[in-house]
C-alpha cells in the first residue's frame, strides 16, 4: 500500500509546514477544528453515593459534550447534508400524498404488499416523515451549534490584529525578495502606507508589516448560514399560519372571503379561522379560453383568463381585472389563483304541470384535456309529477364542447373549445338521498333510491341534446331543456401565507452572503525589511491565502512592484538571497 | 386570436438548417481535435514522470519559479520575482503541454479545431436565435429547445475561457464530442415543431429562471469534465509516484493534460463560481411557482431534484472546505452532484411526470 504511505508522508509534511507557519496561518477561517474526545469521562469513581453521583454527572455531561461536538463538527454536517440529498430522492420516485393523492391511491391498488411497507416507512409523504424531519432538524441544530461559536470567533478576529510574520517567509505559498539601499524603517513605512491604501488591515509588528484583507468572506459565509435558518423558520411559520381554500365559480357568480363560502379549506394549526381571513370579494364576469387550432399541439390552451370584478374590504370600491395562470390577483395579503376551468350547461326543468321549477347553470367536471365533462343535475324541491305528487328528479349529465358527430362512435370531446356542444342526459326519479343528512358529492347521482325513466321501447331514457333542444320525460312527467349559451366556470385557489417577506429577505441575503463567501479571498501579506550584514536592506514579501487562489501571487507581484518602485533594487546581484533568517 | 398563425415556418426551417450545419462543422472540429491529439502523441515530453521521480518521489519540494508579469511596465529592469509554492501535501507537478504536446503540427490542428468550434458556435447560436424568432418567445419551451441552447451555452462558456487566455484547450475534444451527442439526441429524439407556449410557461420568469438554469448546467458540465479528467490524471500521477509504469496510451494522453492539482482547482473554481447562481435559479423558480401554481414549493419531481442537486453541490463545497475530504472523495461528490443535475434535466422530464412537463416532452 505505497499509496497510503505517500499520502501519510504528505500529511506529515503538511503538518511540519503548519507548525512552521505557526500562528500566521491560524484563524484564516473560523472553520471549527476537529477534536476527538476520547474515552471515559467520569474518571475515577470515589467511594460512596456522592462519589457515584459525581461520577455519573461527569459521565453524562462528558457524553453530552462529546455528542454535541460530534453533531457540530464539519464531518457530521457533511454527512447530514449528504443524507439530506439522498433522503429527498424517494419522494420523487414514489407518489406523494401532498402532491397527487389519486396517484397514491393508484399505487396502493397496484402494489398491495408493498404499500403497507411504504406506509410504515413514510414513503408516501417523505418530506413530512419522521426520518426526513430528523435529518433536517439535526442539520439545522448542527448549523446553529456551528454558527454561534464561529460568530464569536469572527468578532474576536475583527477586534484583534493580523498575526505577525512567521520566521521563514520562504515557506509561504507566494514569496519574493530583493535588496535595496532604502532604510528598513522607510521600507516598512512605505509598505504600511501602501497596504493601508489598498484597504488591508495592517500594522507593524517587529521587523515586519503584517496585513490582512478579505474579512467579508467570513462575514458572507456567516450571513449565508444564518439566512438558511431565517428561510427555514419563515417557511415553518408560514406553514403554521397559512390558509388555502378552493372555490368553483360559474360566470356571473361571486365569492366573499368567509369560511362558509369555500368548497374546501385547509389551514395551518395556528391559523384563526374566525378572524384571520381578509375581507374581500370578487365576481367572475367571464372566462376566456382559446386553444391551439391545428398542428401537433392542437387543443393546447393559448389564452386562459378569468375576468373578475373585485372589492377590497367589506364594502370597498369595485375594480375590474383579469386573473391568469401566472398572474394571481393579490388583495389584502391574500392571493387568488386561477386553477382550473370547465363548462356549466344551462338547463331548465319543468314539472308535470309545465311549471318551471329549476333554471340554472350546472357545473360539470372535466375528465380529459378536451374537456369531456360529466356530472349530475339534481332537482330536489318543487317538483310534482303529473298527478301533483312530490318527487325528486335526477339527471346524469355528460357534456362535450366539441362533439365528433353522430355515428362517429365516440362521445368524447374532440376539442376543448365550444365548437359543437352536445349534452347527453339520463333521467331518473325517486329519492336523491340528500335528506339523509350525509354529505353528498354534487357531481354524482346516488341512484340507490332512484328509478330510471323508460322510453317507448322500455329501455332507460337517454337523449343527446343540442343547445335549444328539450328532452320530454315520458308520461307527462315534465321536461328538461338544454338552453343556448353554455356558461363556463373557473376554480380559484385563495391562499394566505405569511412569512413570505422574511423568506424572500433570507433568500436574497443567502445569495449575497454566498457570493461573498465564494468570491472573496481572505489573505495575509507580510513585508519584512531588515538590514543585512553588508548594510544593504533585504526586503522579503510573502502572501498566504486560505485556499485555491490563483490571484495571490498576482496580487503579491503587484504589491511588490509598487513597493519596489519606492525601494528600488540595489545594484548587486552577486548572489540571490533566499530568506535572510534561513 | 390564434397566435399559432404567427409562427413563422420559414424561420423555423432556417433554424433547423443552421442546427444541422453546426453539427457538420462540429464534426470537422472533432476530427481536427483528434488530429491534434494524434500528432501531439509523437512528442515525448515525460515532464510529469521527471518531476515525480527526479527528486525522490512525491515529497520532493521543488519550488518552480513563476514570473508573474504585472502592469506591463518594462522600465523596471530588475523586478522582484514571485516564487510560488504549491500547498503542503500536494504533488509538485507541472501542467502537461496540452493535446498538441508541443508539436507544431498538433498545435496547428488544435487551432484549426478551435476556429471550427467558434464557427460552429456562431452557426448554432444563429439556429437558436432563429428558433426564438420563429416562435416569438424565449427558445426554451421544450426539451429540444433546451438541448440546443444548452450545448450552445457550454461551447460559449468554453470559448469565453479561451478568449480570457485560460488554459482550457484540453477540454476541447470531450466538449465537442458531447455537444455532438447532445445535438444528435436533440434532433433525432427530442425534436418538436416550433410552437407557442402553454400558458403556465408564459411569464417573464421563464427568461430569468430558465436562462440561469441552462447557464448553470453548462458551467457545471465544464466542471464535471474537469473532475473526470482530474480523476484519471490523479490516478496516473499516483501511479507514477509509486514508481508504477502506466500503459503507453494512458501516459501519452494523460501526460499531456494539466496536472491533477490544476484540474482539481479548475473544477472547484468553476463549480464554486456558479453555485450562487444555481441558488438564485432555485429561488427564482420558487417565486415563479408561487405565481403560476399558487405554492412556492410543492416537492414536484423537478423541484426535488433541483434541491438534491443544490444540496449535493453544497456538500461538495463543504468537503473542499474541510480537511480529510479533499481530492478524490470530493471529486466523487462533485460527480454525484452533476449526475443529479443531468438526471434532473433528462431523466425527470422523460421518466417522471409532474407539473414541469412541457409541450411535447
Ligand atoms: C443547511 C445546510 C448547509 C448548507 C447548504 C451549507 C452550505 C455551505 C456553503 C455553500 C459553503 C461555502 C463553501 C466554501 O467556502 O467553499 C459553506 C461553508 C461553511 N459551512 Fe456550511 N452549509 C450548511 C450547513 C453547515 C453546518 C451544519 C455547518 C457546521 C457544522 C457548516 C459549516 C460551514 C463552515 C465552517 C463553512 C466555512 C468553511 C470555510 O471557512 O470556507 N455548514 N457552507
Amino acid at each position: 500500500m505505497s499509496k497510503t504511505e505517500t499520502t501519510d508522508e504528505a500529511a506529515a509534511a503538511a503538518e511540519t509546514d503548519e507548525q512552521e507557519l505557526g500562528e500566521a496561518g491560524a484563524q484564516l477561517s473560523t472553520a471549527p477544528q476537529e477534536r476527538a474526545v476520547p474515552g471515559s469521562f467520569g474518571g475515577v469513581m470515589q467511594p460512596g453515593a456522592a462519589g457515584r453521583i459525581a461520577w455519573a454527572w461527569r459521565e453524562t455531561t462528558g457524553w453530552a459534550r462529546w455528542f454535541w461536538r460530534q453533531l457540530t463538527s464539519m464531518r457530521v454536517a457533511l454527512i447530514l447534508l449528504f443524507l439530506l440529498s439522498l433522503g429527498a430522492i424517494p419522494g420523487s420516485l414514489v407518489p406523494q400524498t401532498g402532491v397527487d393523492e389519486t396517484k397514491v391511491d393508484e399505487f396502493r391498488r397496484a402494489h398491495e404488499t408493498l404499500a403497507p411497507i411504504y406506509d410504515d416507512l413514510g414513503l408516501f409523504n417523505v418530506y413530512s416523515s419522521v426520518w426526513f424531519s430528523a435529518i433536517y432538524i439535526l442539520l439545522f441544530v448542527s448549523l446553529i451549534g456551528c454558527i454561534v461559536p464561529r460568530t464569536w470567533q469572527f468578532v474576536g478576529q475583527l477586534r484583534s490584529r493580523p498575526p505577525g510574520a512567521p520566521g521563514r517567509l520562504t515557506r509561504l505559498p507566494a514569496y519574493t525578495t530583493w535588496r535595496t539601499e532604502t532604510d528598513p524603517e522607510q521600507v516598512r513605512e512605505a509598505a504600511l502606507a501602501m497596504l493601508k491604501q489598498r484597504r488591508f488591515r495592517s500594522h507593524i509588528a517587529g521587523d515586519a508589516v503584517a496585513a490582512e484583507k478579505g474579512y467579508l468572506r467570513e462575514a458572507g459565509n456567516l450571513i449565508f448560514h444564518i439566512a438558511l435558518i431565517v428561510m427555514l423558520v419563515s417557511f415553518a411559520t408560514g406553514q403554521l399560519f397559512k390558509s388555502e381554500g378552493g372555490k368553483l365559480i360559474v360566470e356571473g357568480g361571486g365569492f366573499a372571503n368567509t369560511l362558509t363560502q369555500y368548497d374546501d379549506f385547509k389551514s395551518g394549526s395556528l391559523f384563526d379561522r374566525d378572524h384571520d381571513l381578509a375581507p374581500f370579494s370578487f365576481k367572475l364576469d367571464k372566462f376566456v379560453g382559446t386553444y391551439e387550432r391545428s398542428g401537433p399541439q392542437r387543443g393546447t390552451p393559448r389564452t386562459y383568463e378569468a375576468h373578475v370584478t373585485y372589492a377590497e374590504g367589506a364594502d370597498g370600491a369595485e375594480k375590474k381585472t383579469k386573473i391568469e395562470v401566472n398572474r394571481p390577483l393579490e388583495v389584502d395579503g391574500s392571493k387568488v389563483y386561477l386553477i382550473g376551468h370547465g363548462y356549466a350547461p344551462v338547463v331548465t326543468v319543468r314539472d308535470g304541470r309545465g311549471e318551471e321549477i329549476f333554471k340554472g347553470a350546472v357545473p360539470l367536471l372535466p375528465m380529459d384535456s378536451n374537456v369531456t365533462s360529466s356530472g349530475a343535475i339534481k332537482v330536489m324541491d318543487g317538483y310534482r309529477d303529473k298527478d301533483g305528487k312530490k318527487d325528486q328528479l335526477g339527471f346524469q349529465a355528460f357534456f362535450v364542447p366539441t362533439f365528433a358527430g353522430a355515428g362517429k362512435g365516440t362521445m368524447l370531446s374532440q376539442y376543448p373549445g365550444l365548437d359543437f356542444p352536445v349534452l347527453a342526459l339520463n333521467a331518473f326519479h325517486g329519492s336523491l338521498g340528500v335528506n339523509a343528512g350525509l354529505p353528498q358529492n354534487v357531481y354524482q347521482l346516488d341512484k340507490r333510491k332512484m328509478k330510471a325513466f323508460k322510453d317507448a321501447q322500455g329501455a332507460d331514457l337517454k337523449q343527446r341534446l343540442l343547445p335549444g333542444e328539450t328532452m320530454k320525460l315520458p308520461g307527462g312527467a315534465g321536461s328538461i331543456t338544454f338552453e343556448k349559451g353554455v356558461k363556463e366556470w373557473a376554480t380559484f385557489q385563495i391562499s394566505q401565507q405569511p412569512g413570505n417577506v422574511p423568506a424572500l429577505v433570507g433568500a436574497i441575503a443567502a445569495i449575497a452572503g454566498l457570493a461573498g463567501s465564494l468570491f472573496i479571498q481572505r489573505r495575509r501579506i507580510w513585508v519584512r525589511a531588515v538590514r543585512g550584514e553588508d548594510g544593504v536592506t533585504v526586503v522579503e514579501m510573502a502572501g498566504l491565502g486560505r485556499s485555491e487562489s490563483s490571484k495571490l501571487p498576482e496580487e503579491l507581484a503587484d504589491l511588490a512592484a509598487t513597493l519596489n518602485s519606492q525601494a528600488p533594487t540595489a545594484p548587486d546581484p552577486a548572489e540571490p538571497v533566499e530568506g535572510v533568517r534561513a | 386570436m390564434n397566435l399559432a398563425a404567427a409562427t413563422n415556418e420559414n424561420l423555423a426551417n432556417i433554424s433547423n438548417v443552421l442546427i444541422y450545419s453546426s453539427m457538420a462543422v462540429y464534426t470537422l472540429a472533432f476530427f481536427a481535435h483528434i488530429a491534434e491529439w494524434v500528432f501531439g502523441s509523437r512528442s515525448k515530453v515525460g515532464r510529469t514522470a521527471a518531476a515525480l521521480t527526479a527528486e525522490g518521489g512525491a515529497t520532493a519540494k521543488s519550488a518552480p519559479e513563476v514570473t508573474v508579469r504585472s502592469g506591463g511596465s518594462t522600465a523596471v529592469l530588475d523586478k522582484p520575482k514571485i516564487i510560488t509554492r504549491s500547498a503542503a501535501g500536494t504533488r509538485d507537478v507541472p501542467d502537461g503541454p496540452g493535446a498538441a504536446g508541443g508539436t507544431e503540427k498538433g498545435d496547428l490542428y488544435g487551432r484549426i479545431a478551435v476556429s471550427l468550434t467558434t464557427l460552429a458556435f456562431l452557426v448554432q447560436a444563429g439556429g437558436v436565435v432563429a428558433r426564438a424568432l420563429s416562435v416569438q418567445r424565449a427558445p426554451w419551451g421544450n426539451m429540444y429547445e433546451f438541448s440546443i441552447t444548452f450545448s450552445t451555452v457550454v461551447v460559449g462558456v468554453y470559448l469565453a475561457f479561451l478568449a480570457a487566455k485560460k488554459n482550457v484547450r484540453w477540454a476541447g475534444l470531450p466538449l465537442v464530442t458531447t455537444v455532438l451527442l447532445d445535438l444528435g439526441i436533440a434532433t433525432t429524439w427530442l425534436y418538436t415543431d416550433s410552437d407557442q407556449l402553454v400558458p403556465a410557461l408564459d411569464s417573464y420568469w421563464l427568461w430569468i429562471h430558465v436562462s440561469t438554469a441552462i447557464f448553470c448546467g453548462a458551467v457545471f458540465y465544464l466542471g464535471a469534465v474537469g473532475t473526470v479528467l482530474y480523476l484519471f490524471r490523479d490516478g496516473y500521477e499516483a501511479n507514477l509516484a509509486r514508481g508504477g509504469k502506466p500503459g503507453a496510451f494512458a501516459s501519452s494522453v494523460l501526460e499531456r493534460l494539466p496536472s491533477a492539482a490544476s484540474l482539481d482547482k479548475f473544477a472547484y473554481r468553476v463549480n464554486a463560481a456558479v453555485f450562487p447562481l444555481w441558488t438564485f435559479t432555485i429561488i427564482a423558480g420558487a417565486i415563479w411557482a408561487g405565481d403560476a401554481w399558487g405554492r412556492y414549493w410543492g416537492w414536484d419531481p423537478k423541484e426535488v431534484w433541483s434541491f438534491i442537486t443544490w444540496v449535493a453541490y453544497a456538500c461538495y463545497l463543504h468537503a473542499r472546505a474541510t480537511a480529510g475530504w479533499k481530492g478524490r472523495k470530493a471529486a466523487y461528490l462533485a460527480l454525484f452532484a452533476f449526475g443529479c443535475w443531468l438526471w434532473n434535466y433528462y431523466g425527470v422530464n422523460i421518466f417522471l411526470s409532474g407539473k414541469h412537463s412541457y409541450a411535447g416532452v
